[in-house]
Formats: C-alpha cells, structure tokens, sequence
C-alpha cells in the first residue's frame, strides 16, 4: 500500500474501507434452489364438474359472492342445484378433511347459488355468433350444460327433449326433499333466456334426417339411462313388484302418489334404493331395504344411508329376495366369500310385505343411435373418444349413456368437455386441455400454521319433519356462516401471500413485491437451505436441484 | 399491476386465525415487522452464517423488532461468537445499524457503558442493545451480565442460545442439555454425551436480579419474539432475552428444519417460553399441540445415541426434564391435545 500524507490517513488500525456483506453473493453456495410453484387444488382436481373451487372459495371469503358465482359459472351451469344433488367428490378430497373436518364446499355453493336466484344474477352471452346450429338432444343435467357452454361460444343451441318436462334424473331422479323443483325450474329457465331453444315433448328417432331438416352442424345426445334393471323372481300373479325409476317418474309426473300399500321391500343398494326407500317413507309406508351384500359394500353414499337410518328405515344387510307368494317374501342369507363376493348359504327367511321396489340400477335406450353408421354400442353404453365424438362425424354424446360415473355433476362436466370439442370441431380445430399442474396433497401441507376451525354444519330439517313430509332435508347457511366456511380453506397449492417464505429466510433472499403480486428469491444470496419450502403452509415453493 | 399499498392488502385464504408471519386477520399495527416490506434488515444478505442458520434468523426478527420500537434509534454491542464471526469478516459487515464489537465476554460491560454515556449526554432516545451466543452469555459473559443486571443499567441482553460453542467447533456450554453430543462431550461410554445435573438457566437467574422484564422466545413463533422484544423495549433498565435458536451444523438436523427444530423443541416442553417482570413470573406461551420428546430429538444427530435401547435412561432422564418444565411452568393448556 502506498504511503499516504497524514493527513488523508485511515483512523487507527483501519486498512480497508468498511463493506457492506452485499459483496458476498451467498448464493454461490447452494446445491438447490427453491421455486415458486401453483399446484393442483385436491377440490379441483376431484370436481368432475371441472370447477375451480379454491379460486370461487377466495372470492366468497372477502364477500364477493357474485364474483364466486360467476366463477362457478364458468364451468357449471347449475350452483344452486349442484349445492343440494352434488356428492361433493371435493369434500372427500380435501386436505382439511385429515385436519379436522373438510371445507363444506357444496353448502357454500349452495349459498352462492341462491344468492344468484335470489338476485337474479345473469352471465353476459357473446354479441358475436359464430353462425353454427348444434341439436341437444336430452334436457338433463348434461344437455343442459352442454347448451350453455355452446351458447356462451356462440353458437346457436335447440334442445330436444322427449319428456314433458326439462331436468331429466333432475327432476325423475332426485326426490324433491332433496331438490325442490323451484330450484330446477329457475336454473334451467336462466339457461333458456340465454337464448337456448328448447322444445319438449319432442323425442328424435333418426338423427341424420333431424339434422338435415334443421340445418344442424353437430348433434350433442343426452338422454340418460332411464330404463330399469329387472332380475326375474318366482311371484304370484298377484304380487306388487314395481321398479325404482318408474316410481320416482311417477312421484314427479302424477297427481296421484303410487299405491305402495303399508310395508314396502326395496330391492338394492344404491342411492336410488335409498331415495326410493325415503320417498315410501314420506309417502306413509314402511319401508325395507333388501341388500345382498353389507354396507360396506353398499354403493349408496354414506351420509344418504346415514340420514336413512335416522328417519327409521330398515336395512336387511347380506340378504337376496328369492321368490314372492302374493304377499309374502322369499328371503335367502347370505354370505360374503374372501374376496367379498356374496354366496348363497341355503337359510331362508319370509317378509311380509305390500309391495316390492327394484333398484337395480338402469340401463341406456341406446335405439336412438343403433342405426347411425359408425356408432359402437358397448355393454348397453355409447362408445365415445377423448373428443366426447361417437363413432359418427358430428355426433356427441355424454352423460350417464356413456361410460362413467352416473352422477348429475358428471354430466354436468360432460357437457362442458362436450361443448369445448364440438366448438373445436365447429371451427376445424381440436380443444387441447391445459396441462394439469402437480397435485398438492396433504403431505405438501405444513399445516402447523393453520389454526382450529371446525366445520360449519347446516341446520338440518327436524326429524319428525323428514318422516312426514317433502320439504327439503338440509337447509341452507346464511351470509355469516357461509363465509366462516369458505374462509376454512387452506388455499392448497397455491401461493396466498402469508409472508412465511419472507420472514424465515435467514439470508434476506426472498424480495416482497406487495400486494397482489407475491414474492420473488435473490438467488444472489440464497443458499438453498430450503427453510421457506419447509415453512410453507400452502405447499407451494418446490426445491430444485441446482445444476453443478 | 396496479401498485397497492401494504394496507390494502387482500386477504385471502385461512382468516379464522392463522400463525403465519403476515397473519392478515390482525390489525396493521399488530401484525409482525418481518411481515412488513419496510423492514430494516438490519442483518442483511450476504453473511456467512451455515445454511439454515437459527441464529441468523433469530437476530435479524429480534433486531428489526427492536428498530422498530425504537424508531430506529439503536446501538448494539456484539459479543464475539458466530454471530460476529460470521457477519462480519473484516471489512464486511452484514449489519446495517449502528454496532460495536467487543470480547467474548464482555458485551454487557461495553453496552453498559455505552448507556452511561448516552445518559451523560442527554440523549434518552438512543437504546442499548448486548448480544451474544449462549456461551459468551452463560459462561464467559456471566460476570459483566450480573453486573449489568445488578446496577440495573439502561441495557436489554439478548442471548441467542444454541446450546454450545458453535464457533470455535460445537464445544460443550453451561447451556448444554444433558445427553447432547458436542466435540467435548463425546457418545462414548455408559452415560454418553454431556452430563445430566449440569448447567444452568440464565433466565431464572436473571429473575432472580429482580430485573424489570426477562422472557424466552423461539425463532418458530415470530409473534410472540417480536411481542417480547417489542415489549423490552417499553421497559427503562436491565433486561433480558433468550432466543432458541437451532444450529444445524452444531446439532445435526437438516437446515430446512431449523423453524421445526425449534418447534418441537417448545411443543415436546423441553424449551419453555416465559416472561417475567420484576422477578415475578407473568406469562407462560402454552404447549398447542403436545409432541413426544422423541420426535424432538429425533431430528438431531447431536441425539442419535440417546435413542438407542442401550440409553434408554438418558431418554427418560430428557423426558423427566421435559415433565419437570410443563409441571413447573403449567403449560399444557385446559385441554391439551396429547399426541
């Protein structure tokens, strides 16, 4: 160092000039580095309506709940029918179900789906049209939806229903102590004044020459699986048997309730055995359900059997109806074998009973598409390609007539994929879906930072109530608990500006952009050691390895 | 993007209570200083503490805390330990505040006098801070500290304690737990690792100076240490702070786990938060989610023989001193969630 006057001389011992520890990059020191990443909600990714919830939850949570609804409506069609007939596949997925209870979803769907009715909140449809007519064939959940996303694409929709009514298992299905028909009535009627054409009482036999008489550019068929499944059993002539879709048709078509007699046998273990069963209820007798296997195994949903058994009705586990003598029932045991399979075990027993309901399960009327050259028919469902597309150009078909689960929110997502591809084809093009984004399950989660709050339950209608009458079974949340449980979700996945990453740094890498905009790593100083990713609530900071 | 400014912010997701850094359902005022963008940094990027540094973490919460409630008008005086060695390799400095350094053992000494000092030229909005490592603290430093505690000087001690000398190569402190492996109390033989019975607790001996504010915190619960410090800082004479801080490289446990170290240090009950004021016991932060010592331990290779079957009696005596802390300090709340 050169020799300095005196007088320009450092203090005492002082050699260098004082730096600031910026100089140091740190980061030079890392083997990982984190990233900022969205993952896949478990809600949305089990939807099979294709919502996405987390985002209408976040909307509800602050209050904007016609925001929240216009959300919902981006995918279906249906909140406030979705928010009492949905099974909520969501709640079973999410992760705060293995915290205490999961986010009751569906109850604040509901919410937001009255709120809309009750408001009268509309979706803006297009100006433009694109010029193209489709025929929906079938006025249930799924030619539903599928003729609201068309409109919203701008084409022109007509529903043909052959029915007298539109809601298909809507309002042929579901009992109304589970949906009331006002409900129904308003949300397909927001759907008609989009501009959708609907005409009833109007089945089509041949599809082709509809299409050519009507100008059609492409056919979308939904009619749903509405024939009854029959086993034959030995029974006098006089025996009542009746099947489980008939009788509910005639509970929504007739003035007159069914004549059931005072002790009723359902026969099945689905959730149409169930509302059978609950309907007979309601209607004054006494019902039975016959199952052959146990109730682990039934396929009715848990929580519909449970409120079953609330109401007073019976269950016979592990039995089969094998013969009827006017009024008296052949019952066999039976047993589950090691694979679970129920075997005959040769013990019988007799039920006295008025009448007998099969719900067995339905089958599709598949004559409609028969004839149409192309068209595969497989195990009495419709053959369909990732595009939604039968084996004939132009002719889509979606729903519980092809393979897939038979719930409405299915078809109610069958109809919007439907309705992005034949859109696609409308325009010569194919729909490509978006790549999914890793999905944050529970293990991603640190959920120490989340605090207790347990599940908001909706008032359910007084006991004696249920046995007696049709008012609807659950009732619904106000504003205040509504947001109280959208306010419960944990926000899997997805980045909601907590700060953690910010504050448990211990290198002052992590930049705070404000509000809205998130966070950002000076990689200059990050030395990897994954704190942030750790401290994580929401799962949403990957660890990268570095390339060295 | 529209600018917005950090009061407008959006809450989204969780606000029927959270524990997050930014917990949103509080008022501005109440919400952390580590949440804020204008925090001070005052120990900026750049340092060379190990990766996952506790102590790093825990100085930099405790002093932009303190900034803050001083409005910015604060000394400190740092004893010789990591926290020196690796902020400030000559010339760097990562601290961005006014500070001195001075001996191992003497930090309290020298922030003593700086506070005789502002006393002298009347400047009362100036504050003093001391910090060191828990051996210039426990050992080393014990005589200045008495002696600031004694005369009750204008000074608030934070110690943040690792549980050994970290810097000259992880050597046993008297802050050591019994049981732990360190380079000189090594697993060897039939009570391996430090001796049991031995050590002390600063903080009830700073208690008993009937000083007027003395607590513990844990760098896993950033409300409560900056709710501590702030609250020091409230109080005019001798004060003192403990912060666990969890040293990855000195214990042996991941550096991604340093948050959850210290966690499971406070929810097992080996690590108990109090405050006291004037010698008296005011507040105990109560266990939320009670965890077996085991899991505590677990996580540290500075353990790893204790969980042997051989040393089954050195667990038992760990989880003896974990009871002996929730019996002695009540904190298991009403109904406490065993795991």
């Amino acid at each position: 160092m050169p020799n300095q006057p005196i007088d320009q001389a450092k203090p005492f011992a002082i050699t260098l000039d004082a730096g600031t520890s910026l100089l140091n990059k740190t980061g030079s020191w890392r083997t990982e580095r984190p990233v900022y990443v969205d993952r896949l909600p478990p809600c949305n990714h089990a939807c099979p309506a294709g919502e996405n919830i987390q985002q209408w939850l976040s909307l509800a949570e602050e209050g904007n709940y016609q925001g929240a609804w216009q959300e919902i409506m981006a995918h279906n069609p249906l909140p406030a029918i979705m928010g009492r007939a949905c099974y909520h596949p969501c709640e079973d997925a999410c992760n705060r179900g293995q915290l205490d209870a999961p986010v009751g979803i569906n109850s604040v769907e509901r919410f937001l789906g009255d709120e809309a009715l009750k408001r009268g909140w509309t979706v803006d449809v297009p100006g433009h049209t694109s010029g193209k007519k489709v025929l929906v064939i079938g006025a249930g959940p799924s030619g539903l939806s599928a003729a609201y996303h068309l409109t919203l694409l701008g084409h022109r929709v007509t529903i043909s229903e052959a029915g007298p009514v539109a809601g298909g298992m809507m309002r042929f299905g579901i009992p109304k102590y589970r949906l009331p028909r006002d409900v129904v009535e308003a949300e397909v009627q927001r759907i008609l004044d989009m501009g959708v054409i609907l005409q009833l009482n109007a089945p089509v036999d041949d599809i082709p020459t509809v299409m050519a008489a009507g100008g059609y550019d492409a056919v979308f068929v939904a009619i749903g699986a509405h024939l009854a499944n029959r086993v034959e059993i030995p029974a006098a002539d006089a025996t009542r048997i009746l099947d489980a879709v008939s009788l509910l048709r005639q509970m929504e078509t007739s003035d007159a309730p069914p004549m059931l007699g005072r002790k009723v046998l359902v026969y099945g273990g689905g959730n149409t055995a169930v509302d059978v069963a609950r309907t007979a209820k309601r209607l004054g007798a006494e019902p039975v359900i016959v199952y052959r296997r146990s109730r682990a195994q039934m396929p009715a949903h848990d929580f519909e059997m449970d409120e079953a058994i609330e109401e007073g009705i019976v269950v016979n586990w592990l039995r089969t109806i094998t013969g009827a003598d006017d009024k008296s029932f052949q019952i066999e045991k039976m047993t589950l074998d090691a694979d679970g399979k129920p075997q005959p075990t040769g013990e019988f027993e007799t039920i006295e009973a008025d009448c007998m309901v099969m719900a067995l399960g339905q089958n599709v009327d598949t004559s409609i598409l028969e004839n149409l050259p192309g068209v595969e028919i497989d195990q009495r469902v419709v053959r369909v390609d990732a595009n939604m597309m039968t084996g004939h150009k132009g002719v889509f078909a979606g729903g519980d007539m092809v393979p897939s689960e038979r719930t409405i929110t299915v078809a109610v997502g069958h109809g919007k994929k439907a309705a992005r591809h034949i859109d696609a084809y409308l325009r010569g093009a194919t729909y490509t879906k978006p790549a999914a984004h890793e999905l944050a399950s529970f293990d991603k989660l640190n959920t120490w930072y989340y605090t207790d709050a347990d599940k908001t339950h909706r008032p359910i209608l007084d006991l004696a109530r249920r046995q007696s009458t049709f008012e609807e079974v659950l009732g619904g949340l106000d504003e205040d608990n509504a947001l109280f449980e959208a306010r419960r979700c944990l926000s899997c996945g997805n980045c909601f500006e907590c700060d953690n990453c910010y504050g448990v740094c211990p290198d002052n890498a992590v930049t705070k952009l404000g509000p809205g905009q998130r966070f950002e790593f000076k990689y200059d100083f990050c030395k990897g050691c994954s704190l942030c990713a750790t401290e994580c609530p929401c799962g949403a900071i990957e660890m990268v390895a570095e390339e060295i | 993007m529209p600018h917005i400014p950090e009061s407008e912010q959006r809450v989204k997701f969780y606000q029927t209570g959270t524990l997050t850094v930014g917990n949103r359902l509080l008022d501005l005022d109440q919400r952390t200083v580590q949440a804020t963008q204008a925090r001070t940094n005052s120990l900026d990027s750049g340092h060379r503490a190990c990766q996952g540094c506790g102590e790093a973490l825990g100085a930099r919460y405790a002093i932009d805390a303190a900034m803050r409630a001083t409005n910015n008008q604060l000394i400190a005086a740092n004893a010789t330990g990591c926290l020196e060695v690796f902020t400030t390799p000559y010339p760097e400095t990562a601290w961005s505040m006014p500070w001195i350094h001075s001996l191992f053992g003497n930090a309290s000494a020298v922030a003593s006098g700086i506070a005789a000092a502002l006393k002298a030229k009347g400047r009362q909005d100036v504050r003093v801070i001391a910090q060191g490592g828990d051996g210039g603290t426990t050992d080393i430093g014990m005589g200045c500290l008495s002696g600031t505690f004694d005369r009750n000087d204008d000074v608030l001690y934070i110690c943040y304690n690792n549980q050994a000398y970290m810097n000259t190569g992880v050597q046993r402190s008297s802050a050591t737990p019994g049981g732990a492996r360190t380079a000189t109390t090594m697993p060897l033989g039939e009570n391996p690792g430090n001796a049991f019975n031995t050590g002390k607790s600063v903080p009830l001996i700073a208690m008993a100076h009937m000083i007027p504010y003395v607590a513990t915190a844990s760098v896993h619960d950033l409300h409560d240490l900056e709710h501590k410090v702030t609250k020091a800082m409230g109080f005019h004479g001798a004060r003192y702070i403990e912060i666990f801080v969890p040293c990855p490289l000195g214990w042996g446990s991941m550096p991604g786990d340093t948050v959850k170290v210290a966690r499971l240090a406070v929810e097992s009950g080996m690590y108990p938060l109090i405050e006291a004021e004037d010698g008296e016991l005011t507040g105990v932060s109560k266990i939320r989610r009670r965890v077996p010592v085991i899991d505590y331990l677990k996580l540290q290779r500075r353990f790893a023989h204790v969980l042997k079957p051989e040393n089954e009696h050195e667990l038992k005596a760990l989880e003896a001193i974990a009871e002996r802390n929730i019996s002695r300090f009540d904190l298991l709340p009403p109904q406490a969630t065993d795991a």
